[in-house]
């Protein structure tokens, strides 16, 4: 199609300067992102940057095939159409534009607040989770309301079921409650907190949100990342990976109540995690990452034991899975339960391990290949079904992958420095944008950071794989058992601070 | 007397070791250490020692559910013959009191947890009764083909004697009880694959639920109730399971003691050893017990 002629293009972790990228009229803009979606774009992420009175629209494009990047503006004033109807999986990003702008997108079908931010006007802050709640009315129609407070130790997040007896009929989320305003904090930035709030995005995605972030700060710069720095990040990025993807496979596994996978993989989840402090002294990889190459080296001889804690937890591990492919009660559980079909996924934008259960193999490290994965490639897990076995079975397959992965890369870890130092970058560069994704362990974290005139942080947007995927365990929910719904939840696992950011 | 005293004894202490013994050796399946034997008795010791909290909206209902289980539960033990030994009271007909005492105390728990107006609890109580209409049939076709291979309409003459004899001419039937009522058994203590005691997934239990609202010593006694009703129904089910006489009356009580540990160690392995059912499917396992146990009459009605 012809949108390379209306966009500008970059590559993943590419800059672009502001002048460059493409004013549209608002129409010609909204016509553009249809266009390139029916062509098989995905929307990554799209903001609204206010100044004075006009907003600018941001739309950050992903293409599949080639690994372009596509970027396009547009000014609007007070309003702008909506797209959620024709494209679902924009309906959130209108919200958030609609909360933190105070512009309203013309014709959205379901316009609520998404984190409840102090109004852009008033500057009052609504109550999280007050708000109008979509209800199913009839004589046997009942309501359920979980959270924000749950029984676990987990993050708050409200759920409303319309249930008729068993039966969801529809589920609605409702979150906001961690709000910490990580956004907005960075804006005039980089500060020194920087660096340390962008690990904390989502706690369990350290690695994966501060690879997106030294991403922009080295692209802004023009700092380049050594081979022995790209090479160990891999590492951490995989190593956070499998400890996450392990302990999901336990927690599915303790959800359907088998008790011996889910506590092995409790247990093997604590290995992967004591393996990535045996790197930078953090489980959860704080301090491992930082602009320009890794904090910390990898000696010789914890080299030697991570590889053997390594084959170690593989071994362990593939005997806890095994007994979980293998017990036919656990089975008939799993498959056929919170089935996601593969045209509900693309619509509502669904990423990550939950869109390669459905059998599209989407996989930034393939498509748009950051450091170690320029040279070395993973293949793509993918699973068929859509259901809680194939998200099950998407996350074993990938901890084999990842092991593979690590093993491969210790053997031959390149020589040199791991950072390269602050000598050779240059000052931030002004009036630039910058995206940056990476592939997390729930699927693909967008960083997109605007520059002012002084190379300081204008915008910074982060979009992480939660914030397309709650809509997805929804749509999982209809029709289902309500108490299915644990298992559900399990099986996406998703951030409920990454979403609130 | 001293089988009196034994007894109530056992009736009093020995139930909450049995979910030890289960939490144990579904810790040697899992791999992991496992709470101590008596941990159960440290939970009881330390919700009797606390206070207690009502919503404001529930009323004496809520309050009176569990002392009427309980209470039911007390009474029903009196009812039943540990072993070989005859239970301290016992009538022509005992039986149908012992089947619907349960039915009590459920029905007791039942308006307990309607009466909080939690949806958690109202769905958990809709599940209970469900669930335990299907178990009924089960219950009253065993005690029917006890009846008749017995002879007598009481239970501890059905359960104490000759039971070893009734083996030898009516195995198969007996067979096809012994399954139906292990999977009675299961689902009336909510164990997996039923329900699972030890989630905190409000949304997927069956009994637990109707207990979230108490606290201290009334959750403290259906606790001990839960502990009880395994113990009193292990005793039912290992009457017939393993009539296993020695004839010496205090090397019968071992026997009695050791039956019902290895019954939690087999609860405790088929717990470790599959996952929980789809709540859908828990109705399908229920009548395919009623279906044993019926045919498990037609075969003695030859």
């Amino acid at each position: 199609m012809n949108l390379s002629a209306k966009v500008r293009t970059i590559k993943n972790g590419g800059t672009a300067h502001l002048g460059d990228i493409p004013l549209l009229p608002i129409d010609d803009f909204c016509q553009t992102i249809l266009d390139a979606i029916d062509h098989g774009w995905r929307v990554a992420s799209y903001f609204g940057v206010p100044q004075g009175d006009e907003v600018t629209l941001f739309v950050v494009l992903g293409y599949k095939v080639e690994g372009i990047i596509a970027l396009l503006r547009s000014v609007v004033k007070e309003q702008f159409p909506s797209l959620a109807l024709l494209c679902p999986q924009l309906q959130l990003f209108e919200r958030e534009i609609w909360e933190e702008c105070g512009i309203t997108p013309e014709g959205h079908p379901w316009l609520k607040p998404l984190r409840f931010i102090p109004d852009a006007r008033t500057g009052i802050r609504p109550l999280p989770g007050v708000m109008e709640q979509y209800r199913v009315t009839g004589d046997e129609i009942h309501e359920v309301a979980v959270g924000p407070v749950h029984a676990g130790i987990i993050e708050p997040g409200h759920f409303r079921f319309q249930c008729h007896g068993e039966e969801v009929f529809h589920l609605e989320i409702s979150l906001g409650y961690q709000h910490r305003g990580i956004e907005a904090r960075v804006v005039g930035g980089p500060y020194p907190a920087t660096l340390f709030q962008m690990e904390a995005a989502a706690g369990d995605t350290t690695i994966g949100h501060t690879q997106a972030h030294c991403m922009i700060m080295e692209s802004l710069t023009g700092r380049r990342v050594p081979h022995r720095g790209e090479a160990l990040r891999g590492i951490a990025l995989e190593l956070e990976r499998l400890a996450n993807h392990t302990g999901d496979l336990g927690a599915i596994a303790g959800d359907v109540g088998y008790l011996p996978t889910a506590s092995f993989c409790g247990r093997i989840r604590g290995e992967f995690l004591n393996m990535t402090a045996l790197l930078c002294g953090s489980r959860f990889g704080r301090g491992m990452l930082r602009p320009g190459g890794t904090g910390f080296d990898l000696g010789d001889r914890q080299r030697e034991e991570l590889l053997q804690r390594l084959e170690t937890a593989r071994r362990d591990l593939t005997i806890a899975v095994n007994l979980l492919w293998s017990a036919p009660s656990v089975m008939a559980r799993l498959e056929k339960t919170g089935t996601v079909s593969l045209k509900d996924a693309r619509e509502i934008g669904l990423v990550g391990p939950a869109l390669r259960a459905c059998g599209e193999a989407r996989d930034v490290r393939k498509e748009y290949p950051f450091g170690i994965y320029r040279t070395r490639q993973l293949p793509v897990a993918i699973a068929t079904t859509g259901d809680v076995h194939a998200r099950a079975l998407i996350r074993w397959r990938e901890a084999e992958h990842s092991l593979d992965f690590i093993r491969e890369l210790l053997g031959e870890l390149p020589r040199g420095a791991t950072r390269s130092g602050p000598h050779a970058s240059s000052p931030p560069a002004p009036e630039m944008l910058c995206v940056a994704f990476t592939e997390g362990w729930r699927g693909p974290i967008c960083h997109v950071a605007l520059t002012d005139t002084h190379g300081l942080f204008r915008k910074y947007k982060i979009t992480d794989p939660s914030f397309h995927n709650w809509s997805g365990l929804a749509l999982a929910m209809r029709n289902q058992q309500i108490s299915d719904f644990p298992l559900c939840n399990k099986s996406f696992n998703l951030s409920y601070c990454g979403f609130d950011l | 007397m001293t089988d009196l005293a034994i007894h109530i004894l056992l009736v009093l202490l020995m139930p909450p070791l049995l979910l030890g013994v289960i939490g144990k050796s579904k810790a040697a399946f899992a791999g992991r250490t496992g709470a101590p034997y008596l941990q159960p008795y440290y939970d009881l010791a330390r919700l009797f020692r606390k206070g207690m909290v009502f919503s404001e909206t529930t009323t004496w209902l809520f309050r009176a559910g569990p002392i009427i289980s309980l209470a039911t539960l007390l009474t029903s033990s009196l009812l039943i013959p540990l072993g070989n030994h005859a239970a301290p009271i016992s009538f022509d007909g005992d039986m149908i009191l012992f089947a619907y005492l349960f039915a009590l105390g459920r029905f007791a728990t039942i308006l307990a947890a309607l009466d909080t107006g939690s949806s958690f609890e109202g769905m958990g109580s809709a599940r209970e009764a469900t669930y335990s209409c299907l178990a009924e049939p089960t219950l009253f076709f065993a005690l029917i083909v006890l009846a008749r291979l017995s002879g007598s309409l009481s239970l501890s003459t059905m359960l104490t004697r000759s039971l070893s004899a009734v083996w030898a001419t009516s195995g198969a039937s007996m067979l096809l009880l012994v399954a139906a009522l292990f999977i009675i058994l299961l689902a009336e203590n909510c164990r997996i694959p039923f329900d699972d005691p030890t989630t905190h997934l409000e949304l997927t239990m069956i009994h637990e639920v109707m207990a979230l609202d108490h606290s201290g010593p009334l959750l403290g006694c259906i606790q001990y109730g839960a502990a009880l009703k395994l113990f009193v129904l292990g005793a039912f089910f290992l009457n017939i399971a393993l009539p296993l006489r020695v004839g010496d009356n205090l090397s019968d009580w071992g026997l009695f003691v050791i039956s019902q540990l290895l019954l939690a160690m087999a609860i405790g392995t088929v717990e470790s050893v599959m996952a929980r059912l789809r709540l859908t499917r828990v109705p399908q396992l229920l009548i395919a017990g009623s279906i044993l146990s019926a045919f498990a009459m037609l075969l003695i009605l030859r």
